[in-house]
């Protein structure tokens, strides 16, 4: 979708201001709502993509308005309710309606292992890609109202594939319908003339990671 | 079916006060959660511990500075960084898949995530507040010298710049240049002077001044 999280190349946002000994966390709510994220996750009612793609779906103004963990917060309540582990009335109500019967929750002495054990993004499927490092691709000038992983500002351009990461799942329709849509995922080196113009560096160069669905031969 | 009239008070009187902030939303969401059983509050307190005591940039230094003093390391990192940097145990949720870029005089690598906040948490932790802004996302793909020059680390004309935009799970980290003046320095040494913005990508590593020696 064309929201505002799709910031590449965006102008008027300010500075960049680099915080010194910037705790790890700012307050205290922000600890418990980033582990509430990640122990809800635990549950496996949706994947990365989906989670991602609830970000997306905030509202613009309200996502440029919001602090980062309010965002997550925001969308953790989304995903819940979405996904049938909380009613709205008990997020209204911040009362229980029914306990979650079939679920156990993440314990302690589970934690590290939750967290260590990989997720698999990579996939083992037997896949051809249909790029070799150092043929030229054109990226589809698509504008698809869910997920995607295309930002604008790389849409139509012409790059070069620089390496293949292997197969991954593709995250554009694991987001909307949770198909993995097996494909390989590329680095694409794109230079930064070819997506800003002539007033950028001949020398720059930006790479995207992107999969056979976003790219056609060039 | 439940009955929360007799039980909980003050975790009564809480809810109905109007939900004004983040904060007591956030209170106010984990105490339905746990009254639901899907969540433990001491496995929340166990994930907070780990990334504010055990996972951060000091996994990342150890490394970087692997890599600087022994060149074996530092060519298995850039052919395979995912199993380089599980020599070390960094493995995990949102390091999946690593790559190392390799900054030389030639070339500074930056690494940025416009589309949301991709970040390389084994080795660097969770991403700081600028990694995460608007101002970041939109220019370090459309201006990187502006910014690096901004962030005092300016890039001459004759380097290339190259910006890696962390669209997919792959993970990306910095393998700074090593500074001059540090040779025969313990990995432990050079640990110490590797900062996360380095290996971001918006800092060089400088040998600080030492007094006393």
């Amino acid at each position: 979708m064309n929201g505002v999280h799709d910031m590449g190349g965006m102008h008027g946002m300010g500075p960049v201001e680099i915080e010194r000994n910037e705790p790890v966390f700012h307050s205290k709510w922000e600890a418990r709502v980033l582990a509430l994220n990640i122990a809800c996750g635990f549950h496996r009612k949706w994947n990365i993509d989906v989670s991602r793609h609830s970000l997306e779906r905030i509202p613009p103004s309200e996502y440029l308005a919001a602090t980062y963990y309010e965002k997550w917060l925001r969308r953790l309540e989304t995903l819940l309710v979405e996904n049938g582990l909380v009613t709205t009335r008990e997020l209204e109500s911040g009362r229980a309606e029914s306990k979650a019967s079939s679920l156990a929750p993440l314990r302690v002495p589970e934690v590290a292992s939750f967290l260590r054990n990989r997720r698999h993004a990579r996939l083992d499927d037997n896949v051809p890609p249909r790029f070799r490092p150092g043929e030229r691709v054109l990226t589809r000038n698509d504008h698809p109202t869910g997920h995607t992983r295309l930002p604008r500002y790389a849409r139509g351009r012409r790059g070069v594939i620089d390496r293949d990461h292997g197969v991954f799942i593709f995250a554009d329709t694991h987001a909307m319908t949770r198909d993995k849509k097996p494909q390989h995922c590329y680095s694409v080196r794109f230079s930064a003339r070819e997506l800003w113009g002539p007033g950028a560096s001949a020398r720059d160069s930006v790479y995207v990671d992107l999969w056979d669905d976003h790219l056609d031969p060039a | 079916m439940s009955d929360h009239d007799h039980h909980d008070d003050e975790h009564l009187r809480e809810h109905d006060r109007p939900l004004s902030g983040p904060a007591l939303r956030a209170k106010a969401l984990e105490s339905l959660l746990v009254e639901k059983g899907l969540v433990d509050p001491k496995a929340l307190d166990e994930l907070i511990d780990t990334y504010e005591t055990k996972v951060g940039p000091r996994n990342g230094a150890r490394i970087v500075a692997r890599a600087w003093a022994d060149p074996e390391y530092k060519k298995r990192l850039l052919a395979d960084a995912t199993a380089a940097i599980a020599e070390f145990g960094f493995i995990g949720r949102q390091g999946e898949d690593m790559v190392a870029l390799e900054n030389t005089p030639k070339i500074r690598n930056v690494v940025v995530c416009t589309l949301c906040s991709c970040y390389p948490w084994p080795v660097l932790g969770l991403p700081p507040v600028w990694y995460k802004s608007a101002p970041y996302r939109a220019r370090a793909v459309i201006e990187p010298r502006g910014v690096l020059k901004e962030l005092g680390s300016e890039v001459p004309e004759g380097v290339e710049v190259r910006v890696w935009d962390s669209t997919a799970e792959l993970r990306y980290l910095v393998l700074p240049e090593r500074p001059a003046g540090t040779e025969g320095w313990s990995e432990d040494e050079l640990a110490a002077i590797v900062t996360r913005d380095a290996m971001i990508g918006v800092a060089q590593v400088n040998v600080p001044e030492r007094s006393g020696l």
